[in-house]
This record gives C-alpha cells, structure tokens and sequence, in this order.
C-alpha cells in the first residue's frame, strides 16, 4: 500500500516536474530543475527512515510511557481513597469506643458509689440496732442493781451490827431484831435524806 | 556570500556526483539539512522515550507534550478514525517543523523553502487521502463534489468547483508552506543587507527590524509545520468521515 503510493508519487512528480519546468532556470533557485530529482530521492529516505523509526521504535514507546503513567496515577488516586475511607472508618471506630468506654466507667462509678452507700447504711443500722439493744441491757441492769442495793445495804449493815454486838458484849443478839432496827434507821435516814 | 537575497535557497552538490542511470541524485546542501532535520527527531525523541520514570525529565515531558499535542490535534479535527494515521502525521508535523526551525540558524539551509520539496510532501497526502477516500467509501467518495442541499440549478457549477478546489489542494498546500519560508528568510536577508548599506549611521533601524523578523519567523515556522499538519488532518477527515 504505503509502496505503491511512493511509486506512483514518484512517477507523477517526474513527469510533471522534469518537463513543465525544464526550461526554466535563473532568478529562483527553487524552479532550477538540476536537483529536484536529488531533493525528491533524499526526501522519500530521509523521510521515510524517520517515519518507519518513529513508528516502529519511538512512538509505541511514549504512548507506553503515558498509557503507564495514567494507569499508575489512577491506582494511586484509588488506594488514596481507599486508605482515607478506611481511615474514616478507623476513626469512627475510634470515637465509637471512647464513648462507649467512657459510658461504661460511668455507669461503673455508680453502681460502685451505690453499692458503697448502701453498704454503709446497712452496717450503720446494724451498728445502731446493737448500740440499742446494748443500752436497753445496761438500763436495765442499772435499775435492778438500784432496786437491790438497799436490801443488801441493810442486810450487810445487820450482819456488821450484829458481829460488833458481839464483839462489844460477847453475848448473840437475834439477828431479826438487829434487821429490823436496821430497816428503821435506813427508812429515817432516807425521809432525812428525802428532807 | 553574495548580497542576493535569493542566494541563500541555491542548492549545490556536497561531495562527489551521484548517478542513478542517468539521473543525478547528488547529496546536496538541501539533503544535508534533511538529514540533520530527521536525525534531530530521532535522537531528541529517542532520548525522550527511553526513559520510563514516574515523573518525566525535560526531554521526556517535550516527547511527551508534544505526542499528546500532535494526539489531540488528530482526535480534535478528525476524529478517533484517524488513529491508524497518527505516526505518519507526527513524524510530517515534526519533519517540516524541525526544517522550518533549522531554517531559523544563520547560514542553515530552509528545506521547506523549496517548492519541490512541499510539493512532494502536498502530494503524497493528496494521493493518499484519495486512495484512503476511495477504500473506504468506494465510488461514493464522488458525494464529496456533490454538497447536500444546493439547488439543482447550481449543481453543477457547484461541482466544478468543489472539483477544482480538490484538486488544488496539493497546490495551497504546498505553495502556502513554500511561499511563507521562503518570503520570510527573503525579506530577512534583505534587511539584513540594509544593515551592512546603511552602515553605523543608519543600520539600527533594520537591524531592529531583523530582531524583530526573527521572532515572528520563529512564530511562522511553528505556525506553517502546524497549518500543515493540520490540513492533512482535515484532508484525511473528509475522506474518513463524508458528511457533504
């Protein structure tokens, strides 16, 4: 195809060129026919050995390059969003935990706090139920210890009297008699005490 | 160098005369820069594609540039058809392209300042685009005279012309590109001999117009290595997708 086109080219211009313009010569160069043909033969090889290098060996090389490059510039340009997606995604992931994690030390601290109170009010009642009891026993206690102490005041005060009875006289005293002077004096000195 | 400002495009022999029978293929000054021209695309863009880093050196990002310029040229004016085409016009862009600017040095020699040179190229996209048109479409290429929703009176008026501008395609085409180098590295030269003229006096003036020149030359080289390329794109368009 491309050689055919060449020859007939080739042909035409010859045949034109060489006798159209034969004759002419002087004033411009350009129309001195005498290397027209030389100019013709050295532009079909230098242009055709640029054109047949071009396209076999330069060409195919560049758009190999750019085609490359394109490629390249857009995988990169799609890891890039990839990568800031799964960052985003990170990030709420991130954010997510943090405030999961700070409900959940909430919640923690109440429920501790609770427990805490209502183990401190449970021992207190506890605390205060025995104090009470405590202090019922002891009333109680002083009471009876109220209420007896004036039968055995006046019982150690016989058994005494009656001892320095007879001591002092060496004679026995009937000791009933003795209680009973007892209870007297202990029953003046209270209405004394009473006055 | 003689002041002549045509001088600078005269193509001489370089070495010992060549012969093919009895043609005289001779390595020129015109096919040393043809050379040079095809040599610096390669190597640059060779440099350019060798390396496979993640992020390009100066030379990669300029091979890289301007394949997706020359890309995005295509895929713009002609659509995802004229993929399979891509390589023949990159290497088109970037051949005219590196003459034009080798053009640019001082002394160089401006390959596209010849008309032989851009007629060949015209003309082996003319060809080509109608053999491509022909393939795809068979003789329903033809539609491409005949534009939808003209009268029939004028039909065939409009035909002939549609004909004649197709089949001066390869002319504009080549003439443009010629035409434009070629006045350019003239009307420099010229101004550069009112320099050497008009001497310390009065040489400022055009040599500040030379400074000047230079730069829209530049601006020109580029432009005309695009407008080319960009033609054949739209050439190519109309022979892959008829819509008249």
């Amino acid at each position: 195809m491309l050689k055919k086109i060449v020859i007939l080219l080739f042909v035409t211009c010859f045949a034109c060129f060489s006798t159209v313009f034969a004759a002419e010569s002087g004033g411009m160069p350009q129309l001195n026919p005498e290397f027209w043909i030389s100019q013709i033969f050295w532009l079909i090889i230098t242009f055709g050995i640029l054109f047949i290098v071009l396209t076999k060996v330069i060409l195919p090389k560049i758009s190999d390059n750019l085609e490359t490059r394109k490629s390249q510039i857009l995988e990169n340009i799609e890891t890039a969003d990839k990568q800031k997606e799964e960052s985003q995604k990170k990030i709420d992931e991130y954010e997510k935990i943090i405030l999961d994690s700070k409900l959940k030390a909430k919640s923690y601290f109440n429920e501790a706090r609770e427990k805490i109170l209502d183990d401190i009010n449970k021992k207190k009642a506890e605390l205060e139920k025995d104090l009470d009891e405590e202090i019922i026993e002891l009333e109680r206690e002083l009471t009876d210890l109220k209420n007896k102490s004036g039968e055995k005041i006046n019982k150690i005060a016989a058994e005494t009297s009656a001892e320095l009875i007879k001591e002092l006289i060496g004679e026995e005293v009937n000791s009933s008699s003795i209680a009973a002077i007892v209870e007297d004096q202990s029953k003046i000195n209270r209405e004394r005490k009473d006055v | 160098m003689a002041s002549n400002p045509m001088y600078q495009f005269n193509v001489y022999r370089i070495g010992p005369e060549i012969k093919l029978g009895s043609v005289d293929i001779s390595f020129t000054n015109a096919s040393l820069f043809m050379v040079i021209s095809s040599l610096a695309i390669l190597i640059i863009f060779n440099l350019g594609a060798k390396k496979k880093t993640l992020i390009p050196d100066k030379l990669q990002l300029l091979s890289e540039l301007s394949y997706s310029f020359v890309a995005k040229m295509i895929s713009d004016t002609a659509g995802s058809k004229a993929k399979p085409y891509f390589s023949f016009i990159f290497s088109l862009f970037m051949f005219v392209l590196f003459c034009n600017m080798f053009g640019m040095i001082p002394y160089a020699f401006t390959v596209t300042s010849h008309i032989i040179v851009t007629f060949v190229l015209a003309a082996f996209i003319f060809i080509g685009v109608t053999i491509i048109g022909f393939m795809k479409h068979g003789l329903g290429y033809l539609k491409l005279f005949v534009p939808s929703g003209v009268p029939m009176v004028l039909l065939p008026l409009i035909v002939v012309i549609e004909i004649i501008s197709y089949l001066s395609r390869p002319i504009s085409l080549s003439v443009r590109l010629f035409a434009n180098m070629m006045a350019g590295h003239t009307m420099m030269k010229v101004f550069g001999g009112f320099v050497i003229s008009l001497g310390i006096v009065g040489g400022w003036l055009p040599l500040s117009f030379s400074v000047a020149l230079t730069g829209l030359e530049i601006l020109v080289a580029f432009l005309q290595a695009y407008v080319f390329a960009i033609l054949t794109c739209i050439y190519l368009n109309d022979a892959l997708n008829l819509h008249h």
